[in-house]
């Protein structure tokens, strides 16, 4: 098994991409892999598209180029619908399902396609994707702001994934205050689980 | 990481850092007793960390009013022996750049590193100069890290360097070394707060004509111990890609990153020399290598700064290798690097095809997602309640000079607001010569961090040359963009001492501005008002529009557990859209002309219940 990974998480500001990258970084530590990791701050953060980029093991750059993405990670549909030009049949797409509507398209600047019809779409083309209603399980698991660790959960489950499940629960236990500890937990379970099942 | 976990981490331990934070936590560890900044993304984190982490470590910090004050202030510290540091975006060194310049003559004591975040590709700048030229102009040594790691090696070493020649140096960053994170080994933090001296010698601190001469000769003879510093420096070194070839790459900064990983993903036989010292460059080590190629390809971010002194290099030792970087085409002066930029641009260089594995899916048209004024945010309510005022007064055609902070994306639609912008504190100097020019309403919209940086002197030149325009100071409170650092107008702690605020009315009155008025945009109606007064009124007038950031009230909001949201009474709800159209709430969405208001989005401001007109927006029931 190769201990090299290849990782797009996008989302929109707000939605956690910055906690669950922090949690992966500290598993590789962990685990005793190089890890290096790129950042959206400033002006791009408002309410826009935030992408994060990461490469697990023997790399210099976070940046991945175009198809040579192993893994996205996406906490918005449309978002990484858009990102999928660094995608290539070997991607695993890990893709939450609620959407979240830009302001825009209530101002006539675009329509928001089905969520139904990105991921038949992405399907179509090959990829193989894990679709997960991050919101309801996170719900289930006690609040929807743990939406993003259960994302986290349903791309360890993927199989082959470069980290172990228990370095990065590892991690969580390091990164998350302890009052919110079992919660997060609870969800990175029940987001394992869902990435299982599919 | 937290802010703490840079000073507390424990040396030999692995943590993920930040480039920015990497700086500072190597800055730590090189002794560091004094800093200063003005805050400026991608160099922002910095003074987040060190705020947090000042006073426990001993080190003195503060947020100067702009980048020219935080290096003068920076500057005479470290000429007072003590290890400072400065740190800004790459226009803030445009702003600072004139203390910075002499202060290379005057030389230092104290270590000085002087850090600029270069922003290729612009993604929070008005434009990508790159800062590698001022170290030609000023003459002043240069680092540039390439990553994390790096960051936090150099500006450990950086004051000792710095020491042994009495230069400020210049660490440049980029985006892509400030923002990314990787694994860094913390060492041991042995410094801790020093008290500095100053010995007067006015031939070596107050450079007059005369001993100004003197200094530019000390100062060349400096460079020639810089330089033989460059050809030792581990910084810049060879490394073989593959077997031997006579195939070279001489690159810098992030753009190594891109380098070395594309290079070893091709399998392509090559050596790489790294520079990490850029300034003065190691000519002698660089002619070494040109010697010992035949083809060489210059990797670097933005001008051909290395390119063109490689190839005069080139030119005066008589060296054949064939030199190819951007002048010759095969790579872009705008924009920073990617791997798919260098995974193409070495493909052109070695004649091997290019080649991107895709997937094959359905293109869609998908709605755009830019960066949006947040909800609550008071710049929208400003923005609506100035456009109402206008309209009410029958003036069409003002023109509205922006500046630099969140209320630029005044921009956007539906606000559309932002005419003309050039640098930090504009907006006040624009709107004289667009007023003057034109004879037309201007309304000029500048934020509070900024108008202490630089609208003020602006504002003080107007009044005096007489001009007339509306100057509306968005007073949320807070340096709001680059993440909610403190300015003159905000009483905080600095140092362990109370830090009084300035108040910016009476500043204005001071002035001698008549027409200065204070509004709360929260209350939409008195504001129109106040602004229909203003744009009757002839000369100049300023509106203090005051309102708390809203991203900084909601965390306190949801500390207390005061919360409520808003909701849209479907009933009464006429559908005319003014809410979505108008004045365009992010939480706002509407489907066949009804409109809903998201309820993890609202942050009960209220002020969209004042804009319907039908009053059909109506605080939720907490059921």
């Amino acid at each position: 098994m190769s201990r090299n990974l290849q990782l797009v998480i996008v989302g929109v500001g707000g939605q956690g991409i910055l906690t669950v990258s922090d949690i992966l970084g500290t598993a590789a530590i962990e685990e005793g892999l190089k890890a290096v990791m790129s950042e959206v701050h400033g002006m791009a953060q408002r309410g826009g598209v935030v992408t994060t980029e990461m490469k697990i093991g023997d790399f210099e750059s976070p940046l991945v180029a175009k198809g040579e993405a192993d893994v996205i990670l996406g906490f918005e549909p449309v978002e990484t619908y858009r990102t999928l030009e660094k995608a290539s049949p070997r991607t695993g797409i890990v893709t939450n399902t609620d959407p979240l509507v830009p302001p825009g398209v209530s101002l006539g600047q675009g329509a928001y396609p089905k969520v139904e019809k990105l991921i038949e779409n992405m399907r179509n083309g090959g990829l193989k994707v894990i679709a997960v209603p991050a919101l309801e399980i996170a719900r289930s698991a006690g609040s929807t702001v743990a939406g993003n660790i259960v994302m986290l959960g349903a791309m360890v489950a993927l199989e082959n994934f470069v980290l172990a499940r228990e370095a990065v629960e590892a991690a969580l236990r390091k990164r998350i205050a302890p009052r919110w500890l079992d919660l997060n937990l609870k969800a990175f379970q029940m987001g394992y689980e869902a990435g299982k099942k599919q | 990481m937290k802010p703490r976990d840079i000073l507390e981490g424990k040396a030999g331990d692995k943590y993920f850092v930040l480039g920015n934070e990497a700086l500072v936590r190597g800055a730590l560890e090189g002794g560091l007793n004094f800093a200063a900044t003005y805050p400026g993304t991608p160099s922002s984190e910095i003074g987040d960390v060190l705020s947090e982490i000042a006073g426990p470590a001993g080190v003195s910090f503060e947020f100067s009013i702009n980048e020219k004050v935080a290096m003068e202030v920076a500057a005479s510290a470290a000429a007072c022996s003590l290890r400072s540091m400065v740190f800004m975006k790459h226009v803030g060194l445009n702003v600072a750049s004139d203390p910075f310049m002499t202060a290379v003559y005057t030389g230092t004591r104290g270590g000085f590193l002087v850090i600029v975040a270069d922003d290729p590709s612009m993604h929070s700048s008005q434009n990508e100069q790159d800062t590698r030229y001022f170290s030609e102009i000023s003459r002043a040594p240069m680092l540039e890290p390439s990553d994390p790691v790096e960051a936090y090696e150099m500006m450990k070493k950086g004051f000792e360097l710095s020491e042994a020649l009495e230069l400020p140096f210049l660490v440049r960053t980029t985006t892509r070394v400030a923002h990314i994170r990787s694994v860094v080994t913390f060492g041991e933090i042995t410094g801790g707060r020093r008290q500095g001296d100053f010995e007067k010698n006015p031939s070596r601190w107050v450079p007059v004509p005369a001993f100004a001469r003197t200094m530019h000769r000390e100062l060349q003879q400096k460079l020639v111990k810089a330089r033989e510093m460059s050809e030792q420096s581990p910084y810049n070194f060879v490394e073989q890609v593959g077997d031997k070839s006579p195939y070279g790459i001489i690159t810098s900064g992030c753009a190594y990153n891109y380098v070395m990983d594309a290079a070893r993903a091709m399998k392509m036989d090559v050596r790489v020399l790294k520079l990490g010292m850029t300034a003065p460059l190691p000519e002698k080590k660089i002619s070494d290598f040109l010697r010992s190629c035949e083809d060489v390809l210059i990797v670097e971010e933005l001008d051909p700064y290395l390119e063109n002194a490689v190839r005069v290099l080139s030119q005066r030792e008589g060296i054949t290798a064939r030199i190819r970087g951007k002048r010759d085409g095969l790579f872009s002066v705008m924009y920073e690097y990617s791997p798919d930029i260098l995974k193409k641009a070495l493909c052109e260089w070695r004649g091997v095809p290019y080649t991107v594995e895709c997937v094959e899916v359905e293109a869609l048209t998908l709605p755009p997602r830019p960066p949006v004024l947040c909800p609550g945010c008071s710049h929208r309510a400003t923005y609506h309640a100035v456009k109402v005022a206008l309209r009410k007064a029958k003036i069409k055609d003002a023109i509205f000079p922006t500046d630099i902070g969140c209320y630029t994306l005044g921009i956007m639609a539906p606000q559309s607001m932002a005419d003309y912008l050039l640098c930090m504190g504009s907006s006040v100097g624009t709107a004289c010569g667009i007023s003057r020019a034109t004879g037309k309403k201007v309304v000029s919209f500048i934020g509070d961090s900024t108008f202490f940086h630089s609208g003020v002197t602006g504002l003080i030149s107007a009044y005096h040359n007489a001009h007339s325009f509306l100057l509306v100071i968005l007073d949320n409170r807070t340096t709001a963009m680059t993440g909610h650092q403190p300015h003159p107008g905000i009483a905080c702690e600095v140092n362990g001492m109370k830090a009084p605020a300035v108040d910016i009315e009476k500043l204005v009155k001071a002035i001698g501005v008549e027409f200065v008025k204070v509004v709360d945009p929260y209350d939409l109606n008195a504001t129109v008002e106040t602004f229909q007064e203003a744009l009757g009124h002839e000369g100049l007038s300023v509106i203090v529009s005051r309102r708390e950031c809203a991203l900084v009230a909601d965390r306190e909001r949801r500390k207390k557990g005061e919360w409520k949201t808003f909701e849209v009474n479907q009933e009464t709800c006429s559908h005319c859209l003014v809410c979505v159209t108008q004045f365009a709430c992010p939480a706002f969405s509407s489907e066949e002309r009804n409109v809903f208001i998201n309820r993890a989005l609202c942050d009960g401001c209220g002020v969209c219940a004042q804009v319907c007109p039908t009053k059909s927006i109506e605080v939720r029931s907490n059921e």
